[in-house]
């Protein structure tokens, strides 16, 4: 039972507190999936994100969804989905009226402009935590070689970054995998 | 309706890569131009608001939409359409792949992968910052991010008593007259 309500916590709390949609809250769940309750290593949490990326769909979603299986079965996906999509979503139905008449208020507008550089801050956390992790496992030449090799593929040539992660893959199992 | 929902939302999760925000255009098609469902002017509305609060967004969207059209089965019917696909398509990928867990070839998977979930990461974070100097200019960007730093990576605070901390203090903070119109 406890489990689930870990479940619950490690997936509500970045649904609730992410601004900027679900990848905003990437680093939330990893903060609670891989510090917290070290279900799995920065490694690991590297690869659900990259296949989650390769798929369609949002990206909380799907990560919630599997490291909810992972941990606790088909229950404890349905738990984390519940808790990464419900309380934000209620949030909205109810506050709908009172955020309209809001709207042109400071206040509100504020909360994003306020906690988006935090979000900014994990998402570079998260950033460098990969970086450390990608060097240890494939080595500086490797990394250096996939990080500028992708770099260009996704941002100056536009390749679809599906594309572009099933190319690292390949890659990755005919050079890397030792 | 509720079929019509479904369909809806389901290609928008079927067809939307780079997560839930990479998608709004997808569903600004389905619910502006294709079902009529909301003018455009509603559902910058109905996205605007959706941002001034936390969470992923499409989910919020679809949800929201949902429930406007189809009632609470609506509401349902939408998130279920938009994450139920691809979360049983994520959790059935890595069944396949656990059962070859122990393979060399499959440690190389996450070694030429992180290199690229780096990489989108970074231009992630560079988004973000980007965004924030548009609403508070660098000098207080850079002052947001020390400190930031400071706290989470330093000091070693959880995230989220920060995130309500400033919470907090974009609700309490006392609005100048000219600024205040509600």
């Amino acid at each position: 039972m406890i489990v689930y309500w870990n479940i619950f916590i490690a997936f509500f709390l970045p649904g609730i507190l992410g601004y900027g949609g679900g990848p905003a809250s990437i680093p939330l769940i990893q903060h609670e999936v891989v510090e917290r309750y070290e279900w799995m290593s920065v490694g690991e949490f590297s690869e659900v994100l990259a296949i989650g990326n390769a798929l369609p769909g949002p990206i909380a979603t799907k990560m919630a969804a599997y490291i909810g299986y992972e941990t606790g079965g088909v229950f404890g996906a349905a738990v984390a989905l519940f808790a990464t999509i419900a309380p934000s979503l209620i949030l909205m139905l109810l506050l709908m009226g009172l955020l309209y008449a809001y709207r042109q208020s400071p206040k509100v507008k504020r909360l994003t402009t306020y906690v988006r550089p935090i979000i900014a801050v994990l998402l570079g956390i998260l950033t460098f935590q990969f970086l450390e992790s990608a060097l240890e496992g494939a080595g500086a030449v490797q990394t250096i070689i996939l990080l500028v090799g992708s770099y260009l593929l996704m941002e100056k040539w536009k390749v679809h970054p599906a594309f572009v992660i099933i190319l690292s893959i390949v890659y990755g199992i005919l050079f890397l995998g030792s | 309706m509720q079929w019509r929902i479904f369909l809806a939302f389901f290609r928008v999760g079927m067809l939307g890569y780079g997560g839930g925000p990479a998608s709004i255009p997808l569903v600004h098609k389905e619910v502006v131009e294709h079902y009529k469902w909301m003018t455009d002017e509603e559902f910058g509305d109905v996205l605007a608001l959706g941002n001034t609060l936390p969470g992923p967004i499409v989910t919020k969207l679809a949800g929201y939409i949902g429930y406007k059209k189809g009632g609470a089965l609506g509401a349902v019917n939408g998130v279920i359409a938009i994450v139920g696909p691809t979360a049983v398509l994520m959790i059935a990928l890595f069944a396949v792949l656990a059962n070859f867990q122990d393979a060399a070839w499959v440690n190389g998977i996450t070694n030429g992968v992180l290199p690229v979930v780096t990489v989108m990461m970074g231009v992630l974070t560079w988004s973000f910052i980007q965004k924030s100097t548009k609403d508070l200019g660098w000098v207080r960007v850079l002052f947001f991010i020390i400190f930031g730093l400071l706290i989470i990576s330093v000091l070693n605070v959880h995230p989220a008593i920060v995130i309500v901390l400033l919470i907090a203090a974009a609700l309490l903070r006392n609005d100048k007259k000219k600024e205040g119109s509600a």
